[in-house]
């Protein structure tokens, strides 16, 4: 069983939801982001979400916007990326770890290189925001291949056919957008989210995780009580903008955030 | 090529280009779109009144004039100019914006928004908003802002808001990321008028056919003020719009050659360029798989032009078909070359072409002279060059 679906029957075991932080690989420097990745797993994190840093990041908002800018001015990349999760690696056997970034990096490293590299730096998901199903049929095949998750976002606006699409060829999870816009925006609308999870639950066997939106203790509790997991990014990355003078700061924040957000969702 | 020519296939592939690479909160507006446009194009009445629109409020058909002057002077081919640059406006890119806005109409959206790099789109695009009463924002890198402030004066004139954007180089692709994070959020009201031959499908075959138009009547203009189809065309490209529009129509006549010409800045092998047919390499960028300028790890590479309206790093995917087909040649003139077309025409012919148009207009100058006298080449004038005055006038040492 791999490291994505073994938890996941874990925590269904427990009754427990999969608290899913996001950042962007080398945000604000390259040195930072590996002891917070085993940090964060200190403070409870399940499986980390690690940004690739794009020129282009057309679907995120400001925040994560300026996090791309501060990391590849440090020129990171997809291959000093997964260098990180690499790193990592070496003494964190159990926590899956999913890069999340765009698909141009991809085609340039070439599909098949890509899916090796990746399998080779022990990551166990990737998603790609801007590839949709109907374009991602080669690419996950040689991920399915490789026991790598190929994972999708889903819309509040996606239909029951295009999640069917999502469940066939993707696996690990699948992850719900719950706000229509970019990354970091808008409120929450429980009773929104909590009719359309129902709709997805009919049409995938894959665990939910939620994203987007989640900013507090409190929001991480309401959306865990709603899917299999719980994303956090912009909360967190805005911990790093907010202390840019003492990384030690932001990782501090950080850290309480994401405590704060455990507890809250276990209580 | 034997049989007819018919792409894209119906998720909008050229061959290996094209498709639809989107975020998925895109995915379900892209597909009201496609559905729109598919049945639109193909509905008496809408069709009816593009056409009323496109004779009455744009000013068509645009005259193909036979520069003879200046034919002469190159001493080869036969020079005709296909006058984009008298529509309303000042170029091509009012075709589009017609046509995408009556589509908005029909789809019943209120509110229009589009990004902008030389400002021509988004003067087109305030234009018709203007005109159907819609509300209109565009997106205009901060870079471009300060180099066009003619036309940004006339969108804000026009009612429009305009937004200079601050991410990334702050320029044409930067205002195209931030257009399409608008759109991603408003979704429901709001419909994207995207300016060139790019993006997710149906936009690249969308805007060729709305531009194709210019193409239809260049080729019957030609017919019957030179008696015969043209040996070449020629026509700038950034996105590719005004190429595709040319060029679409003749892509079955196998004779008639089919000529890019990209913006080498600084010169190709500078590395400043906006170049990527000539000097870059396949990806993904935009919504669609095409020629782009990025680096090894994939990352979008800055690019430099004189004209803002060429300084895009992608190409519509049509055109990356047409390269790797070999059924269209592409080639690149400096921006120093550039000028040397904008001057030429200027002084030649008493026409002063926009900046873009005047790549083409340089290339012109190249060609034209290794062609026989009874030869025939047309080559589009996309715009005009008032919106270029306070460049020229700067690099001339004036301040207007």
């Amino acid at each position: 069983m791999s490291r994505l679906a073994g938890l996941f029957a874990e925590l269904a075991q427990k009754n427990r939801k999969a608290l899913i932080p996001f950042v962007t690989a080398g945000d604000p420097n390259p040195d930072f982001t590996v002891p917070l990745m085993h940090a964060m797993v200190g403070a409870g994190a399940d499986i980390i979400e690690l940004g690739v840093p794009f020129s282009d990041p057309m679907a995120d908002g400001p925040v994560i916007q300026r996090a791309s800018e501060r990391a590849l001015a440090h020129h990171q990349s997809l291959r000093t990326t997964l260098a990180i999760a690499t790193e990592f690696r070496k003494t964190n056997g159990h926590t899956p770890i999913v890069i999340m970034g765009y698909l141009n990096p991809v085609e340039i490293m070439g599909y098949e290189k890509f899916a090796d590299a990746v399998q080779a730096a022990g990551v166990d998901g990737v998603l790609t925001v801007d590839l949709p199903p109907e374009e991602a049929v080669e690419c996950t095949a040689l991920l399915n291949a490789r026991g790598v998750a190929p994972i999708f976002l889903l819309a509040p606006n996606s239909s029951a056919e295009r999640v069917q699409k999502m469940d066939a060829i993707g696996s690990g999870y699948l992850y719900y957008v719950s706000l229509k816009g970019v990354t970091g925006a808008g409120h929450l609308d429980v009773a929104d989210v909590e009719a359309k999870l129902a709709e997805i639950r009919a049409n995938t066997k894959l665990p939910v995780a939620i994203g987007f939106g989640v900013k507090d203790a409190e929001t991480a509790k309401t959306v865990a009580n709603l899917g299999d997991g719980v994303v956090v990014g912009s909360a967190l990355i805005s911990q790093i903008e907010a202390n840019l003078h003492s990384p030690a700061q932001a990782k501090q924040a950080i850290i309480e955030l994401l405590t704060s957000m455990r507890q809250a969702m276990d209580n | 090529m034997t049989e007819k020519y018919n792409m894209p296939d119906e998720r909008g592939h050229f061959g290996a280009y094209g498709g639809i690479f989107v975020a998925e909160t895109l995915m379900p507006a892209i597909t009201e779109l496609n559905t729109a446009y598919q049945h639109y194009m193909h509905d008496a009445d809408f069709v009816a009144e593009l056409d009323k629109d496109m004779q009455h409020y744009v000013g068509r058909p645009s005259p193909l004039y036979h520069a003879e002057r200046w034919s002469k002077e190159l001493g080869g081919a036969q020079i005709y100019l296909k006058r984009e640059d008298l529509n309303h406006t000042g170029s091509h890119k009012i075709n589009n914006t017609v046509g995408q806005a009556l589509l908005a109409k029909r789809m019943g959206k209120t509110r229009i928004i589009a990004e902008t790099g030389a400002g021509q789109h988004g003067v087109a695009t305030a234009t018709v908003a203007a005109r159907l009463g819609l509300e209109c924002v565009i997106y205009m890198g901060a870079v471009d802002v300060a180099r066009q402030s003619l036309n940004v004066y006339r969108m804000k004139l026009l009612g429009a808001t305009v937004v200079a954007v601050e991410s990334g180089s702050k320029t044409l692709k930067d205002a195209l990321n931030e257009a399409l994070r608008d759109w991603v959020t408003n979704i429901d009201n709001t419909f994207y008028i995207i300016g060139t031959v790019a993006g997710p499908h149906p936009y690249p075959a969308m805007v060729r056919d709305f531009q194709a138009i210019l193409g239809r009547e260049a080729k019957q203009q030609c017919l019957a003020q030179a008696g015969k189809l043209p040996n070449a065309l020629v026509a700038c490209v950034g996105g590719g719009s005004n190429a595709m529009g040319l060029f679409y129509p003749f892509i079955d006549d196998a004779d008639v050659k089919l000529i890019g010409v990209e913006a080498a800045g600084d010169g190709v092998e500078t590395g400043r360029h906006s170049a990527p047919l000539c000097a870059g390499r396949p990806g993904v960028l935009h919504g669609n798989r095409t020629y782009l300028m990025s680096d090894d790890d994939g990352e979008i590479i800055e690019t430099h032009s004189i004209s803002a309206g060429l300084d895009y790093p992608g190409v519509g995917p049509e055109h990356a078909w047409l390269k790797d087909s070999g059924r269209a040649q592409y080639v690149n003139i400096t921006d120093d070359e550039a000028l040397g077309g904008f001057y030429a025409l200027t002084r030649m012919e008493g026409i002063i072409p926009a900046l873009e148009s005047s790549h083409a207009m340089a290339y012109v100058m190249k060609l034209a002279p290794t062609m026989k006298s009874d030869d025939v080449l047309i080559v589009n004038l996309s715009g005009r060059g008032d919106k270029d005055m306070q460049t020229m006038a700067r690099r001339e040492g004036i301040e207007l």
